[in-house]
């Protein structure tokens, strides 16, 4: 696959940066230009991939969150979002619907249902005390011929 | 970001701009203290004023569920627009709280 565009980020894991996460996202891929429903797919998946970085990875202390997008120039999308930190113990269980550990505050668990339903894959990787990282994939429809040129 | 109402039918609460975690903590508390000074026994959430919402909206209604339930009370949500009822509909939350336009 090549990729005609690409962005990363870094910013520490603070429930402040989760809207400024999505909208670099959203802003990032306005070039393919997507509809309004796939712009709003893209950013609630980003939100939810974020949030779990800023809520579970750093339970002691402060980390970096890290995000790396990039798209082809036929529409496909992909984000990273990745955090060095604790790591999930058993992925199969924490995509489960309404699953939460159970920390403080009030979760829907459905974070991962979420991604999963508004993007076309979800793929997660993660290992205890070295981290997570999330890969989201979307492929968009350009509304015309506004696909970009090549870079 | 909210404004409230206590009307006749209960209190009225309608939420605007990005409802994500981190505006889900300040909105809880809200939230808890309107009902509990208010003690209404039906919670009307307006969402006509929302511009995103994600998970966190999920759960910060239902922990509102539990706590009017808990009151003898119960929720509804107003204007949700389809792609919170997309949302909604993931977690089966209209079993819970009653949906009205």
């Amino acid at each position: 696959m090549e990729f005609v565009n690409e962005m990363r980020l870094v910013f520490p894991a603070l429930p402040e940066n989760e809207a400024f996460a999505r909208l670099a996202v959203s802003g990032f891929i306005l070039p393919l230009d997507p509809t309004m429903e796939a712009l709003a797919d893209v950013k609630t998946a980003v939100s939810e991939a974020v949030t779990n970085a800023i809520v579970h990875a750093y339970p002691r202390g402060s980390g970096a969150v890290r995000l790396w997008a990039r798209y082809s120039a036929d529409g496909l999308i992909e984000v990273d979002v990745s955090d060095r930190g604790r790591g999930i113990e058993d992925v199969e269980k924490a995509r489960q619907p309404f699953f939460t550990t159970g920390e403080d505050e009030e979760r829907s668990g459905m974070g991962f249902t979420v991604m999963e339903s508004f993007m076309d894959r979800v793929v997660v990787r993660s290992a205890p005390g070295k981290g997570t990282t999330v890969r989201l994939y979307k492929r968009v429809e350009p509304r015309d011929e506004a696909v970009p040129r090549r870079a | 970001m909210l404004s409230y109402e206590v009307k006749k039918s209960g209190l009225m609460v309608r939420l605007t701009g990005e409802l994500d975690h981190s505006a889900a903590e300040g909105l809880r508390r809200e939230l808890d203290r309107l009902i509990d000074e208010t003690r209404a026994k039906k919670l009307l959430l307006d969402l006509s004023g929302l511009t995103f919402m994600d998970s966190s909206g999920i759960g910060l209604i239902i922990g509102r569920y539990k706590k009017m339930v808990r009151l003898g009370g119960s929720v509804a949500v107003i204007a949700a627009n389809r792609r919170i009822d997309k949302l909604f509909d993931m977690a089966g939350l209209y079993q819970l709280v009653e949906r009205r336009a």
